[in-house]
């Protein structure tokens, strides 16, 4: 049941692009890009209990430099995307060193603080990133020579990195590291005496996290062909935290059912009320009145209790 | 008898600890050699979970020395304190709740081998761990429940878990904070047989106030109060002390 339920769900995202017309492919590809930012943001969120309003920084910064570098300075898009996601690492990296010296509320303020930074700079410094215009007119990578102009084609492209994706992080959050991580989530003090280093798990998992961050950051402007501060800004990293516990944090589909619904919400909503966000700020209050533990949690919950019939 | 060479397992030094005004270590130097079955007893508030908490690195003393088969740990981080072989567990029970007991012990497992870092193999994938964990819970007759999670267990099993996931990280020094506390009579047996057949070149260091089975199991009893050290050496030298009495045996 369930593994027919997997096959045909693959088997629609496979063939989508043949019967769905260029809107809906192109509207699956941003899903498929925001779910890999509310996956890499669940990490910390879900499996770390690291709660981050700060993560739109990976997104950003991966974009910002992959635009940069290929617009500005002729790179090609292979280097750009290295050096891009090696400057994303190299940035959680140092912002983690100082957003985990707090836990909880203080290191949600401290993100939140470093990815303000990071959105002001994109706005001042306009001599280098074209401040509140953008940068405009870049272009898609080839790889292999297949050109990812046509929606399909990048929807495949975007299909195959978010499953990758996907995998990494399912392999992640169960390994023994995986282990370490919820175990420092749940136990902090008895995972130190049992001789596990509570500091490093939350750094590395936060670097992984913004790895991941950087990685759907460059699909993003891959998408979009273009690059604003907003992609930097708290609403951007909100809308992803928002979906991440709307979904289910600390489950592998809850971010990227979350994901979807915020997206959706966005895109059609928007097109009725100007006031969208209203609008996703009553969905979210009757999803956490609803299914306190988010929307995955809370239907699995819900099918177990209709299968074991009503009592 | 071994004799008083430097082959001391835990050695502390002239410890203290205040938390603003009041004292909850003073002075406190104790040797524990290796192997060593050590009570430490004393009232409420006497500073016995404090005294644990700085030998395992929860706490910072104010001053003085703490060290581990002769490494001075007292600026060691809890985790590092563990790889030289501390275990400790808890007075208020400190489980993984919603994992299964095999998780539990795995964890106790993990903490102490370099696979714990391993980021890109699923942890069933370690076969060799999962049937290490089972071996511990099947020491501490809890095999049967290996694969409920924590929170559907009773009371004593989970001190028997506390206990089973120390056990298997087979520690040179074991800090036991009252490991009988809550427990009915056939629990106590079951529990004081397991603490008894610890391996013998485990120190255990023991704060239990249920004198009757935590005596048996002690070849030494410290007696702290105020925290101080009132009477330290062997058991019955101890417990005929006129000050034990004073203090904790008598009215």
């Amino acid at each position: 049941m369930k593994w027919i339920a997997a096959a045909l769900l693959a088997g629609l995202l496979l063939l989508l692009p043949l019967f769905a017309g260029d809107f809906y492919i192109n509207l699956a590809s941003q899903i498929l890009i925001a779910a890999i930012f509310a996956l890499s943001l669940n990490l910390l969120v879900g499996f770390g209990g690291m709660t981050s309003l700060g993560h739109a920084s990976y997104l950003g910064v991966a974009a910002y430099i992959s635009a940069l570098l290929t617009s500005r300075y002729g790179f090609g898009h292979g280097a750009a995307a290295i050096i891009s996601i090696a400057g994303t690492i190299a940035t959680a990296a140092f912002f983690g060193i100082i957003a985990l010296r707090a836990t909880g509320l203080g290191f949600l303020m401290i993100t939140l603080a470093l990815s303000q930074v990071l959105w002001g700079l994109a706005y001042r410094m306009s001599d280098v990133t074209n401040g509140d215009n953008g940068i405009a007119g870049l272009t898609r990578p080839m790889p292999f020579g297949i050109s990812l102009d046509g929606a399909a084609a990048f929807y495949w492209f975007a299909l195959i990195v978010t499953s990758i994706a996907f995998l990494m992080m399912a392999i992640f959050v169960s390994s023994s590291f995986g282990s370490s991580l919820k175990g420092v989530r749940d136990q902090p003090r008895r995972m130190a005496a049992l001789g596990f280093n509570p500091w490093m798990i939350r750094w590395i998992t936060f670097i992984y996290a913004g790895f991941w961050g950087g990685v759907s950051g460059l699909l993003y402007v891959y998408y979009n062909k273009y690059i604003h501060p907003t992609s930097l800004s708290t609403t951007s990293s909100a809308e992803a935290l928002l979906g991440v516990i709307a979904g289910g944090s600390g489950t592998l589909g809850g971010p990227v059912v979350g994901a979807t619904l915020v997206l959706l919400l966005k895109n059609y909503a928007s097109a009725y009320i100007e006031r969208w966000n209203m609008l996703l700020g009553l969905v979210f209050l009757f999803i956490v009145l609803v299914m306190p533990t988010g929307i995955v949690p809370g239907l699995s919950k819900l099918m177990t209790r209709l299968r074991r019939g009503p009592r | 008898m071994t004799p008083l060479t430097s082959d001391y397992a835990l050695e502390i030094v002239d410890l203290n600890k205040a938390f603003g005004g009041l004292k909850v270590t003073q002075s406190v130097s104790l040797a524990i050699r290796r192997g060593e079955r050590r009570l430490i007893i004393g009232p409420n508030g006497a500073g016995k979970t404090t005294l644990f908490n700085q030998i395992s690195g929860d706490m910072r003393p104010n001053s003085g020395q703490i060290r581990l088969f002769g490494t001075d740990v007292t600026t060691f981080a809890p985790y590092k304190r563990a790889h030289l072989g501390l275990s400790r567990t808890y007075q208020i029970i400190t489980l993984f709740t919603g994992d299964t007991l095999e998780h539990n012990v795995t964890l106790g497992l993990l903490g102490l081998l370099p696979s714990r870092w391993q980021m890109w193999r699923p942890l069933s994938f370690y076969g060799d761990l999962a049937g290490e964990a089972r071996r511990t819970l099947d020491t501490v007759g809890l095999l049967h429940l290996a694969n409920h999670p924590v929170s559907e267990i009773a009371y004593g099993e989970k001190r028997r878990v506390e206990l089973a996931m120390a056990l298997a990280q087979k520690p040179r020094v074991l800090l036991l904070d009252e490991p009988l506390a809550g427990l009915s009579n056939t629990e106590r047996s079951t529990v004081k047989s397991l603490i008894a057949s610890i391996p013998r070149e485990t120190a255990v260091i023991m704060i239990e106030h249920d004198m009757d089975t935590a005596l048996d199991l002690a070849e030494t009893v410290t007696l702290l109060n105020y925290g101080r050290v009132i009477v330290d050496g062997e058991r019955d030298v101890v417990i005929a002390d006129e000050r034990t009495r004073e203090v904790y045996l008598g009215s």
